[in-house]
């Protein structure tokens, strides 16, 4: 079965009797969100792990710290998810080995984009979203990716995953510039909640990551757990 | 390339436990017109004779002090050809950094992958090691670089040094000359210097090439700029 490549292209892809027919983008299910504040970035994950239908795990964290101050997010089909992860980390690895310093966020956009469109036309199906500070001027930095590379560096949020249109509804809505990191905290928990909550595919509570110069919060938030 | 028919390397050791391809290769090197670097506080400059077989070469066609990025440039003392290879090859490496992570390469990332070159033709089929010595100076990250690079693939951070015929003299009179507060116009005029320490004949602006490397960037110094350096010293 060859799966198509663009994510709009839908396909059977159960071989269960009750078959739906779907985009392999929304197989596992899952949403992150990322947004700017006032010298600090927060970067958040719901915790489902499904296939298709049915809820597997519900502990299913889609965010990894890469750096010191530096996360990347990446929902999407989970064995891509593990397999981008394991290939970007030999990367950041030998780059921090052969540099001497650590990667920068801008840097990291970089090198996801350029391993995402190695596989132009086979693509890994994850759309990736990074958040971070500079290692150096501490700078606040976000940015999302589609599957085949194309970055997006906007000054207030990203959004990705299943349940990004109404993630960009919430977002929209509730940020504002410069806030402070309590106020991120609350403003991007509620954004992905009320957002996931309207999507069966994403939700079973969230854990979001304040990322500040001195510390990095991590919180987990119970949601409605359906 | 000759590497599809050999697959032995031309490079082997002796019994004492020398190459001795590389030891000729260097002595390719020191054969060849000199080059000098100096580091200063606030940037680097490279500097080369450029002396012509004959009046009738067209002297301000030929240039050796090449850029390879704004931020680094380079020298060699030596085979002009082989240079002109490593001078591409330089650029395109420097570029592909760049796609790969959308910085300007820095200079001891270039440094690196150069001398990586430069080694794998003194151990792959078919080839020999390249005949000549580079030298690399750069500007990133708030500070001045200046590289070696030498035929066996080993390089070496320099304050200051000299290349190419009458290195020894010209590294005794750096030693002397250099100190850690050299401005970029100082280190120019020390360049010059020492590279006077070799010359035959009188420099001009026509037999002597200079660059310099600062938070500006690379350039090369313009035939009338050079010009002026030389009015002061004499």
């Amino acid at each position: 079965m060859v799966y198509p490549v663009h994510p709009d292209y839908t396909t059977i892809t159960s071989v269960y009797n009750a078959d739906y027919v779907k985009s392999i983008l929304a197989y596992n299910g899952g949403s992150v969100v990322a947004m700017k504040g006032k010298n600090c970035v927060a970067i958040a994950t719901d915790l489902r792990f499904g296939v298709q239908a049915q809820t597997i795990t519900t502990d299913f964290e889609r965010v990894f710290e890469v750096g010191p101050h530096l996360y990347i997010g990446l929902p999407g089909l989970v064995t891509d998810t593990q397999t981008v992860l394991q290939r970007l980390k030999f990367r950041i690895k030998m780059y921090e080995m052969r540099e001497g310093r650590k990667v920068k966020p801008r840097t990291l956009m970089a090198m996801v984009q350029n391993l995402l469109y190695e596989r132009r036309f086979g693509p890994y199906f994850v759309e990736p979203v990074i958040a971070g500070l500079d290692p150096v001027t501490k700078d606040p930095y976000i940015c999302a990716l589609d599957l085949i590379g194309c970055p997006c560096e906007p000054a207030d949020f990203v959004v990705s995953g299943t349940s990004s249109e109404s993630l960009y509804g919430m977002c929209e809505t509730t940020w504002r510039e410069d806030l402070e990191p309590d106020d991120l905290f609350e403003c991007i928990g509620q954004s992905l909640i009320n957002a996931f909550d309207r999507d069966a595919l994403s939700g079973w509570g969230a854990v979001v990551h304040v990322i500040e110069e001195d510390k990095v919060t991590t919180r987990h938030i119970k949601s409605r757990m359906d | 390339m000759a590497t599809e028919r050999y697959s032995f390397s031309l490079t082997t050791f002796s019994p004492s436990g020398k190459l001795v391809q590389i030891e000729y290769a260097l002595a390719a090197v020191a054969a060849g017109a000199p080059a000098v670097g100096i580091k200063a506080k606030d940037g680097v400059v490279l500097a080369t004779e450029k002396k012509h077989k004959s009046i009738l070469v067209e002297e301000h066609s030929i240039i050796k002090v090449e850029m390879i990025t704004d931020h680094i440039g380079m020298v060699y003392s030596g085979m002009g050809p082989d240079y002109r290879l490593l001078v591409r090859q330089a650029r395109k490496v420097a570029q592909q950094y760049y796609r790969t992570y959308l910085e300007p390469i820095p200079t001891p990332q270039l440094v690196q992958r150069l001398a990586a070159i430069m080694q794998e033709y003194t151990q792959s089929g078919g080839v020999r090691p390249f005949g000549v010595s580079l030298l690399i100076c750069g500007w990133d990250l708030d500070r001045p670089y200046l590289f070696q690079c030498d035929p066996s693939g080993a390089y070496f951070p320099w304050k200051a040094t000299a290349m190419g015929k009458n290195f020894i003299n010209g590294k005794t009179f750096l030693e002397k000359r250099y100190n850690e507060d050299l401005e970029l116009d100082d280190a120019v005029h020390t360049a010059i210097l020492t590279l006077k320490e070799s010359f035959e004949g009188q420099m001009s602006s026509d037999n002597i090439e200079i660059g310099i490397c600062n938070s500006q960037g690379f350039r090369r110094l313009t035939p009338a700029e050079v010009q002026d350096y030389l009015a002061n010293i004499a």
